[in-house]
């Protein structure tokens, strides 16, 4: 079981990892909860999880169960990264609402604009009439 | 008691938090509440200091669970500051926060966040575990998110997505950390790592576990070459979320440097000598960077970056000065840049624009907001008799004494660097006219309460300084604590067994 758990950690890794560099926003945040979930795993893993028992103890034979720790800090994990990657779509959604940018790159940009004037900057607002310097 | 006080940092702003969530809807209970809360935090830090300061280490298991089953809490000196200088830094951003939330939404969602976010920073401090110090790093994480969009506008979100998905990277990357190092060694709990440590026979699969641990740490505290996030985006959020971020949110991964490195390697060695080569090239890419910049949140941005390289200078040295040093640094930063972020927010107010070409005309209007902006300006770049004196001389004797003579070049080599740039925005927004001339300067009266703040913290700064004696002893006891960190390994010692 111990090797599938690390090929599939591996090649989930590699494919959010992937994700994570790509230009395109909406797999960025794909890509952390890809990538997150094979770190879940990998903990999962590295914790010397044996597949196909459970974390109970029988009566009288101790020797059977899993170690419960692993699996009690991946289940906190999951919460974890699961309420955070909502919290991420969200941010998403309302970002193209606002702007329809949709790559890492016009993000940058508009972050990189001078500060706006203070009135147009403290509360809602989106700084027109200040020109990105190229 | 001392149970009781051990969970403070942590109930308080966590009450405070679920009171608030309770009352959402009467803004003015909402900020009484967040206030008194953290009034009380605050008085909490001063008594931990208090205890500290006389010798004694609170320790204890949540649940009543022994060691290493259960998750172990220790509050010892340096603990017990970090926890009493973020509720100051806490109450000061309310402060600030009370005087400028015209938008009521926005004003109670702040109260709301900030005790969720010192929620998570107090956690932090007083854990000695690894997966709950993951827990806590978090709830401060997801606190500061909510805090870094706050206000809404293009400029705050697009930064808060860069924000979102960096922080979220260097989570991931402490989360697998901890799970690696549980596989190879057995343990979450600080105290018996570093027993397995210092024992000389670690499983091989440990160490490299720990040092990605340390990138992780890395990547939150803004050490070179992973600090990109933040000047990227800490420019874009409301003033005093910038502040208190600047203030205290690096500095909870360059404690958690300090708290592991200094358990884990007790003698001089590898993460040493890596962190040591990073802490010098923090300062100078951060400060050259800064010299850059033409807002004054950027600049500032910069230095924290540069500033940083400092403590972890500090910590690289591994000597009881040094350690010491890194401490006072600590915590003479968090009180210094935070109060920069409000000043820099105040003046940029006034004049219409945080871009210097548009900003100027303070000191013949407002002699007093320039003379709050010199104090913790010229105590960053490290004039006598100010605190930033002290801390950068303890750092750079300790250098001396450590044969490092490079590492106290490129340390005032910075000093002198940052003095340039604090001389530029002095030049800039405070001493000549302002381009659209003095009619421009939009002066109200209703900040009374953030005045109040900044004028304290630059007291303490002036404080600190004239009266380093006291804390510099302080620092050094706690620089002695984490070269011999009791409370941690008594649980595990032979003898000791709890």
């Amino acid at each position: 079981m111990e090797w599938l758990a690390a090929i599939t950690t591996g090649g989930l890794a590699g494919l959010g990892l992937w994700m994570l560099l790509d230009r395109n926003l909406k797999r960025v945040v794909l890509g952390v909860a890809v990538l997150g979930n094979a770190i879940n795993l990998g903990v999962l893993t590295a914790g010397r999880f044996i597949g196909e028992r459970a974390a109970f103890v029988e009566a009288g034979n101790s020797a059977a169960a899993a170690n419960p720790l692993p699996q009690a800090l991946v289940l906190t994990a999951i919460v974890i990264g699961f309420s955070l990657f909502i919290f991420a779509l969200a941010l998403l959604k309302r970002t193209r609402e606002l702007h329809g940018d949709k790559t890492t790159d016009s993000v940058s940009a508009i972050t990189e604009q001078p500060a706006p004037d203070w009135h147009a900057g403290e509360h809602e607002a989106d700084g027109t009439g200040v020109e990105a310097r190229r | 008691m001392n149970q009781a006080l051990l969970v403070a940092p942590v109930l308080i702003p966590l009450c405070s938090l679920v009171l608030a969530l309770l009352l959402r809807n009467h803004l003015s209970l909402v900020r009484a509440l967040s206030l008194g809360g953290t009034t009380l935090l605050l008085a909490v830090g001063i008594k931990l200091v208090w205890l500290a300061a006389g010798g004694t280490v609170l320790a204890g298991q949540v649940g009543g669970w022994q060691a290493p089953f259960g998750i172990s809490l220790v509050i010892d000196r340096l603990s017990a500051v970090m926890i009493a200088i973020s509720a100051l830094i806490g109450l000061v951003t309310l402060l600030y926060g009370v005087a400028r939330d015209s938008d009521t939404r926005v004003g109670r969602d702040f109260h709301l966040f900030v005790q969720g976010l010192l929620t998570g920073i107090g956690g932090a401090f007083i854990t000695a575990d690894i997966f709950n110090l993951y827990v806590w790093f978090e709830v401060l994480l997801i606190a500061s998110f909510a805090l870094m969009a706050l206000g809404g506008g293009k400029r705050r979100l697009a930064g808060s997505m860069t924000y979102v998905a960096l922080n979220l990277f260097a989570t991931l990357i402490f989360l697998l950390s901890a799970g690696l190092v549980y596989g190879a060694s057995g343990t979450l709990n600080m105290g018996e790592l570093a027993v397995i440590m210092r024992s000389g026979e670690a499983p091989a699969g440990v160490t490299p576990a720990l040092l990605l641990m340390l990138l992780s740490f890395a990547i939150k505290a803004a050490l070179f070459p992973v600090f990109g996030w933040l000047p990227a985006t800490y420019h874009v959020a409301l003033t005093a979320v910038s502040a208190m971020f600047a203030g205290l949110l690096t500095k909870v991964g360059v404690y958690a440097l300090i708290r592991l490195v200094t358990l884990l390697w007790p003698e001089y060695g590898l993460p040493h000598q890596l962190l040591l080569w990073v802490a010098c090239a923090t300062m100078l890419v951060g400060v050259l960077g800064a010299a850059a910049q033409t807002e004054v949140r950027r600049i500032l941005s910069f230095h924290i970056v540069s500033q940083v390289g400092y403590m972890v200078l500090g910590l690289a040295l591994a000597t009881p000065l040094a350690l010491a040093g890194a401490v006072f640094y600590l915590i003479h930063h968090i009180v210094v840049k935070a109060n920069l972020f409000f000043i820099g927010g105040v003046a940029a107010r006034i004049c219409g624009s945080e871009r210097l070409a548009d900003m100027g005309g303070l000191y013949g209007r407002l002699p007093w907001l320039a003379l709050l902006f010199a104090i913790p300006a010229l105590s960053l770049a490290g004039i006598p008799p100010l605190s930033g004196f002290w801390a950068k001389f303890l750092l750079v004797k300790a250098s001396l004494d450590a044969a490092a003579w490079w590492a106290a070049g490129i340390a005032l080599l910075t000093g002198v660097f940052t003095l340039l740039s604090m001389n530029k925005i002095w030049n800039e927004a405070f001493l000549k006219a302002h381009p659209k001339g003095e009619a421009a300067l939009q002066l109200s009266t209703k900040s009374r309460a953030a005045w109040l703040g900044m004028a304290g913290l630059a007291l303490l700064t002036v404080l600190i300084g004239l009266g380093a004696g006291p804390l510099i002893d302080y620092a050094i006891a706690a620089a002695e604590q984490l070269g011999n960190p009791e409370a941690y390994l008594q649980p595990f010692s032979p003898a000791g067994g709890a």
